[in-house]
């Protein structure tokens, strides 16, 4: 029989990276938001180290591009062509009142491309993409599916995470062009219901004088929307704790913190391009 | 039924390897919130053993084995596996380490997306790359057969029984020839027959594989059946660590309540 050992304690060294120790749940709540921000600049550096460093997971990558561009691609459309159509509306409507009905094509285009369309598919993809990687990872977390992973060798912030994040960036400025083709799409069908245009004059009117610096920056920041919906997606999923309750609390969180920093990042990201530009 | 007892008389001896310490925890200490899991653990485990932690619910056996694999870290104290301490490593150099190691989690955690194939390929495609598909594939229905599973290959996790999970979660634990075999409740929740089946199972794969096995569980009847040396974990301490032999003559009471399982 061999009598349990008892030797001087040995210090705590620096920790293994791992997806499982997260903050204390009973923390006040301004150490929960120091903490919260605290471990998602952890997550995030473990997750840039992840996919800086081999082995890459391009089939993984592949499937996620897939899941989060061409599955969402309907959504985004219809949303977008639904706000090309109410927008021409309601333009239509002050520009008439002041007689500046000729810069109507211009007027729809410039806000759909530079504004409308970013933003919706930002709200859009963070509703759909961002609740679908929060739960999906959540309850991969709390059947313990992810320390399976671990258990098993394979770098979850690599294969879980990181295609992830990375298909979301990739896809978002995709998913606007889609958009802004609709929205334009639609505002000229609800402009010619009205008053007759062709189609190329009305896109020949709403480009004229407009330069690539008009278009692509707010299309091109939509990959910040991209990192921020699966940054926050991942993380919450990734942290979750607390069964079926905690699986539906991470898929509400990712979309609902995903939807306010979009809306937050568009502020600064809106005040830059200006800066930089105009 | 053999025992590993018997098992490990009919051996024709340790090799050179068995006196390697496969497994080595010292001194492991574990609080979660101001819940103390682990009060100064020390556990060691050579090749060839079968070390059966047990131990009533809420005693940190679970913690322990998260503790070796590198899943949880330790507040205090060192787990050496293979002779390398695993503090500090980065994931992917304590997968490394993991890669030597196979572990059957308490629910079998298969990936519920992947059909039983798939989840006992997954280690196979994410670390033998050397292997064509078809090896791959050969390798999956190699390690169904070991387990009992012929047949299951597209069957989703959903629709086969806990029992049955918990043999591909043993197959998909062995897909990479394990030097240290980590098995968390292998027969919790299972009938007598499908328990004993299970007991069978890791028996027969010990003699096979000479693997070194933590076995975490609370049943006495399989404890006794394939582990070489037993320990009792009680408040996060090792309160008796031998034979079952050791155990039959100890008066601690906790060891005696244990032993009326039998």
């Amino acid at each position: 029989m061999t009598a349990p050992t008892t030797i001087a304690p040995i210090a705590r060294r620096p920790g293994i990276s791992s997806v499982h120790e997260g903050g204390s749940p009973s923390a006040g709540l301004s150490s929960g938001f120091f903490e919260w921000f605290g471990s998602l600049g952890i997550f995030s550096w473990r997750v840039l180290k992840a996919a800086a460093t081999p082995p890459f997971e391009f089939k993984e990558l592949i499937r996620q591009l897939d899941d989060v561009g061409s599955k969402s691609l309907p959504l985004v459309a219809l949303a977008g062509a639904a706000i090309g159509a109410v927008l021409s509306m309601e333009v239509r409507s002050s520009m008439t009142r002041f007689g500046a009905t000729s810069l109507l094509p211009s007027a729809v285009i410039f806000s759909i491309i530079q504004e409308m369309g970013p933003t919706v598919t930002g709200l859009v993809v963070s509703g759909r993409v961002g609740a679908g990687i929060g739960a999906e990872l959540a309850s991969m977390k709390v059947t313990e599916q992810i320390d399976a992973m671990e258990a098993s060798a394979v770098n979850p912030y690599r294969l879980l995470a990181a295609t992830r994040i990375l298909a979301c960036i990739l896809m978002l400025p995709l998913l606007t062009a889609a958009a802004d083709a609709c929205g334009i799409l639609m505002g000229w069908i609800a402009q010619t219901l009205v008053a007759p245009i062709s189609l190329h004059q009305f896109i020949d009117s709403g480009f004229r004088g407009a330069t690539l610096s008009d278009f692509l920056p707010p299309t091109f920041k939509t990959a910040v929307f991209g990192l921020i919906i699966g940054l926050i997606a991942c993380f919450q999923g990734m942290r979750t704790r607390g069964g079926a309750e905690g699986v539906g609390r991470a898929a509400t969180n990712s979309v609902v913190l995903a939807s306010l920093f979009v809306i937050l990042a568009d502020v600064v990201l809106v005040k830059l391009i200006l800066v930089i530009f105009h | 039924m053999a025992t590993a007892n018997d098992i490990s008389m009919n051996q024709a001896g340790p090799g050179p390897a068995a006196h390697v310490l496969a497994v080595a925890v010292e001194n492991l200490h574990k609080t979660f919130e101001t819940h103390k899991v682990l009060d100064g653990v020390s556990l060691s485990i050579r090749r060839g053993e079968t070390l059966a932690v047990l131990g009533r619910s809420g005693t940190g056996k679970s913690v322990l084995l998260r503790l070796i694999i590198g899943l949880v870290q330790p507040d205090i104290g060192s787990v050496r596996i293979l002779a390398q301490d695993i503090a500090g490593l980065s994931l992917d150099m304590l997968g490394d380490v993991r890669k030597r190691m196979g572990f059957l989690f308490q629910h079998a955690a298969l990936y519920d997306s992947l059909t039983v194939g798939q989840n006992i390929a997954f280690p196979l495609v994410h670390h033998r790359n050397d292997l064509s598909k078809a090896e791959r594939n050969d390798r999956v229905d190699q390690l169904l057969a070991e387990v009992g599973l012929v047949g299951a290959l597209d069957k989703m996790p959903s629709d086969i029984s806990g029992g049955m999970q918990k043999r591909v979660g043993l197959a998909r634990a062995l897909a990479l020839d394990p030097e240290i075999l980590l098995l968390d409740e292998p027969t919790a929740g299972l009938d007598p027959i499908s328990s004993g089946e299970i007991d069978e199972l890791i028996l027969k794969l010990q003699s096979e594989h000479q693997m070194a096995s933590i076995v975490v569980t609370h049943d006495m009847h399989s404890a006794k059946t394939i582990a070489t040396r037993l320990a009792l974990l009680d408040r996060g301490r090792v309160v008796i660590e031998g034979t079952f032999e050791d155990l039959e003559h100890s008066e601690i009471a906790l060891v005696e309540q244990f032993l009326k399982q039998l």
